[in-house]
């Protein structure tokens, strides 16, 4: 029997402690809410090891336009939520907002991405935000080791990046100062709703709680995004998306990977590689979050999403509020329920 | 500090660390050549500049990383020497471009 | 040196005794057989430098080293192709090959392959192990080796384990000083290992043990039962302080050199990569393979021979190599592969008898396994023991997420420094086994290997897709 299991039932039971669990959990204990968290083992799938670390907007909600607004108002919040995570533990999550490049490597690369972007802003509920497109010469302007097969990008002032791993580092710590109750090892098997309470049963013992955020089954599994350098000084490169079971880089991949990199940056080439990385990612089949409140069990909110680390502010600032508040306002959480997916099927 | 045999029948190899002209033997690593030879340290480490030297001899330990004729991060105990071989200590983080 | 083909029947990666003979048997029952080794001669480690070290007096390194050169001479006779300077950095489980050859990449198919990468020192994480002029004694022993050079000046040998010994008696043969041995060798380990005692008595190793001892002892001052170990100095070791059981007061000697040997551990990384389950051995107190007596992994096709497969020595890795390839050229050769199996299993138990009392006697005490406060654990990424015990307090169960949370393990080194003793610290804070614990989750490229060279690799169009997603 876990220390989890013991005393009176908590007021929200967070299933997940990955970039989105933290995020919510630290969100309610900062309301002050009594918050548990049940995270699984040291090997678990982890989806938030497959970020890149990307703070992120520039091509977000391209079918779902309250997805663009959800993601902008994030990126606004990111300053103030990585400052208050600052104050809190010390700890720096080294959010930068330089601006942000999507990088083709041909006219059609160039075309289509054009047209993506054009089609994204054109949406009504879209918000207005500015972007460009640019050519190889004002690209390099910014980034003058660009190799000549780079042909442009495309820009948005409000795409930036942050220390991915010390953001989760930052919300753990954040969280347990604010006496949430974090536990891995407890994998949740069953959760039942009676009496106005959730109970929740782990190998370890029988946790209860009077609300429920946890993410939902995944619908479907990708591995992960192209380059950044880490604060630390290391390049990041990505990224592919692979229906697959085992999170592993497979050679071709790795090889497409690297010879983009260095066209991208010739000065790559003399690098070492010593890491890849792999992770299943939650993607929905729409590739959208979903946000909702179960209607058989009222108390039990379902938050899930793939860019864990771009949302982070609004899961914490914004969300976690409303989770506490138990309620996710109609008009701007519809867009984001599972009936989506039953309105296309019907249609 | 180390020092060579009184017989070694190897030919000598001319080779230079931080321009310094140093004489190590055929079939040496460039590792053994410059603990033999004194140096001290060959890099310091891109989290606080601390100074390192070979450490394991056999290549899992990536304490022995130097700058081999302008190319940085290489593992000197696995680098036979060879002539007119230029060597470097790695200061911190290897630069980009380097 | 002839091309590298795209396909073998065997690859065997690793020159060590375990690889050539395996190689060697391969070859010699007409299997197309490829060697790939990261060193620019034969021998591995334990025979390292065998046809080309400088050294014309043979009694310095003593006759078990000289007999690997009877191996290397086997082996370059067999027919198997020989790439030396070949850095495997991949390896899956359908068998394909990343190997990096001349600055230049390339993918090999094989349809058998025996991982034969041996073993590595095991840390030994002291206060101020990172400091310029501490070393392991293994790679001392392998400056003498290669290159016939000796450590000059103060020279103290500090840790556990018959290679300390060894090491000692070979410097000494070479003429080097050594000044002291501070013996961590535990008491408890020694009364432990009591009852494995006659077995030991009967193995091949304890006549060479015991006059090497009596030989090194009389030349050498020995302090035994050393409790703790601190390397000091300013930019480079100057002194070694030490403790010894019961007597709590600090002596210090100064030092020009501090060679640290506690033991040898399977080399793990290129195995685990590729997903070869391993276990925790509470006697050897690492991850060792789950293997069959021919070395099969729980990959098909896919052996592990030599010390990689548990910490056996020299000679038995030889014959494991042999067990490995008889299972391999049995489908071709049954009757040659069977007298060559069976002559490997007499002579390895043979072998195997004592290796318990060794491994009990030597038993690395758990102070300088599992250290303390500022001692680095992570030397690439500069991470201290207290900062490893602090994260398991707030709640991390295990090294991957310690990787996580601190970088630890995330450096060039892929946790080969530092992943049991990491394991082991999570394990002792969390009250479970290292088995509960586990290993850092590690993937290719199992050594670094450049942008360049990998962009070079073949692609295909649904490769391309995954990454350009138009």
């Amino acid at each position: 029997m876990s220390d989890a299991s013991r005393g009176a039932a908590y007021d929200v039971a967070v299933i997940g402690g990955g970039l989105v669990g933290s995020a919510i959990a630290w969100g309610l204990a900062r309301l002050g809410s009594r918050v548990v968290v049940l995270d699984e083992g040291d090997i678990a799938l982890r989806a938030s090891r497959g970020n890149f670390a990307l703070v992120w907007v520039q091509n977000k909600g391209n079918g779902l336009p309250a997805y663009g607004a959800w993601t902008l108002d994030s990126a606004r919040a990111w300053p103030g939520f990585a400052r208050e995570l600052l104050e809190e533990t010390g700890l720096d999550v080294k959010y930068q907002r330089p601006g942000g490049f999507h990088m083709v490597l041909s006219e059609r690369e160039y075309e289509v991405r054009e047209a993506a972007l054009k089609r994204l802003h054109a949406q009504p509920g879209m918000p207005h935000y500015d972007w460009e497109m640019m050519d190889h010469a004002r690209v390099a302007s910014f980034l003058p080791d660009i190799g000549p097969e780079v042909v442009g990008a495309s820009y948005s002032a409000w795409d930036g990046h942050c220390n991915s791993l010390r953001l989760l580092r930052a919300l753990n710590m954040a969280m347990q100062k604010r006496g949430v109750a974090y536990h891995s090892n407890h994998p949740v098997s069953e959760a039942r709703y009676e009496t106005g309470e959730f109970r929740l049963f782990t190998p370890r013992g029988e946790v209860r709680a009077t609300k429920l955020a946890l993410r939902a089954h995944r619908h479907l599994e990708y591995p992960v995004s192209t380059i950044r350098q880490t604060d630390e000084g290391g390049v990041m490169i990505g990224d592919s998306q692979e229906e697959k079971t085992e999170p592993v880089v497979g050679h071709k991949v790795i090889a497409v990977l690297a010879d983009r990199a260095r066209r991208m940056f010739p000065k790559l080439a003399s690098l070492n590689i010593v890491r890849t990385w792999a992770a299943l990612r939650v993607m929905t089949q729409d590739g959208f979050p979903i946000y909702e409140e179960s209607g058989d069990c009222p108390g039990a909110f379902v938050a899930t999403c793939h860019s864990g680390v771009t949302l982070a502010a609004g899961h914490a600032l914004t969300l976690a509020p409303l989770i506490a508040r138990g309620e996710l306002p109609a008009e701007r959480f519809q867009p984001f329920s599972t009936r989506r997916f039953h309105v296309q099927k019907a249609a | 500090m180390f020092r060579r045999p009184r017989e070694d029948a190897r030919a000598i190899v001319r080779i230079t660390f931080d321009g310094l002209a140093l004489e190590a033997r055929e079939g040496d690593s460039v590792a053994a050549a410059l603990l033999a030879a004194g140096v001290a340290s060959c890099r310091t480490t891109p989290v606080s500049g601390a100074p390192r030297a070979p450490y394991c001899m056999m290549g899992v330990c990536f304490d022995c990383l130097v700058v081999i004729d302008g190319v940085g991060n290489k593992q000197s105990c696995l680098v036979p020497v060879r002539e007119g071989m230029a060597v470097e200590t790695q200061r911190g983080k290897r630069e980009l471009g380097a | 040196m002839s091309a590298i083909r795209e396909q073998y029947d065997v690859a065997v990666i690793g020159a060590g005794p375990a690889g050539m003979a395996a190689a060697s048997l391969a070859a010699r029952a007409q299997l197309s057989t490829v060697l790939f080794d990261e060193q620019a001669a034969p021998g591995g480690q334990i025979y390292r430098g065998v046809t080309q070290s400088p050294l014309r007096d043979r009694s310095i390194l003593g006759a078990d080293y000289w007999a690997g050169e009877k191996i290397a001479h086997e082996f370059a006779a067999s027919g198997a192709q020989y790439v030396p300077r070949a850095t495997v950095w991949s390896l899956t489980p359908e068998r394909e090959i990343g190997v990096s050859i001349g600055g230049g990449s390339q993918l090999v198919q094989a349809t058998h392959v025996v991982i034969a990468t041996g073993a590595l020192e095991r840390p030994f994480p002291i206060p101020g192990w990172t400091l310029p002029g501490v070393m392991t004694a293994g790679g001392a022993q392998t400056m003498l080796k290669s290159s016939g050079i000796v450590p000059e000046g103060r020279t103290v040998l500090a840790g556990s384990g018959p290679l300390l010994w060894l090491l000692a008696w070979q410097l000494l043969n070479a003429g080097a000083s050594v000044d002291a041995i501070l013996d961590t060798t535990a008491r408890e380990s020694r009364a432990r290992a009591r009852p494995h005692l006659p077995a030991f008595l009967l193995s091949p190793y304890v006549w060479k043990g015991v006059k090497l001892l009596r030989e090194v002892k009389k030349h050498v001052s020995v302090i035994a039962d050393v409790a703790s170990l601190e390397a000091r100095g300013e930019g480079r070791v100057q002194s070694v302080a030490y403790t010894t059981a019961g007597a709590p007061t600090a002596l210090e000697l100064p030092v020009d050199n501090l060679l640290l040997h506690q033991g040898v551990v399977p080399n793990v990384n290129l195995a685990m990569s590729v997903g070869i389950e391993h276990r925790w051995d509470g006697d050897q107190l690492c991850f060792v393979p789950v293997l069959t007596p021919f070395g099969g992994t729980s990959v098909p096709g896919i052996y592990i021979a030599g010390d990689g497969g548990g910490i056996a020595g020299a000679q038995a890795a030889a014959w494991r190599g042999v067990m490995s390839a008889a299972d391999i050229v049995h489908t071709v050769h049954p009757q040659a592969a069977t007298r060559a199996a069976k002559a490997a299993r007499t002579t390895l138990a043979h072998f195997a008898r004592g290796r318990r009392f060794l491994d009990a006697y030597y038993r690395p005490a758990p102070q300088f396994r599992m250290p303390a406060g500022e001692t680095l654990v992570c030397r690439c990424e500069e991470i201290t023991a207290q900062q490893v015990i602090d994260t398991v307090a707030l709640g991390c169960p295990g090294p991957n997420q310690m990787k996580s949370f601190l970088r630890c393990g995330m450096g060039p080194c892929q946790g080969r420094l530092c992943g049991l003793t990491v394991t082991e610290l999570i394990a002792r804070e969390r009250g479970v086994s290292p088995q509960e614990v586990g290993h850092y989750r590690l993937r290719p490229p199992v050594k670094p290997i450049t942008v360049g060279e990998l962009a070079e690799l073949p692609k295909d169009d649904a490769a391309v897709k995954a990454v350009v997603r138009i």
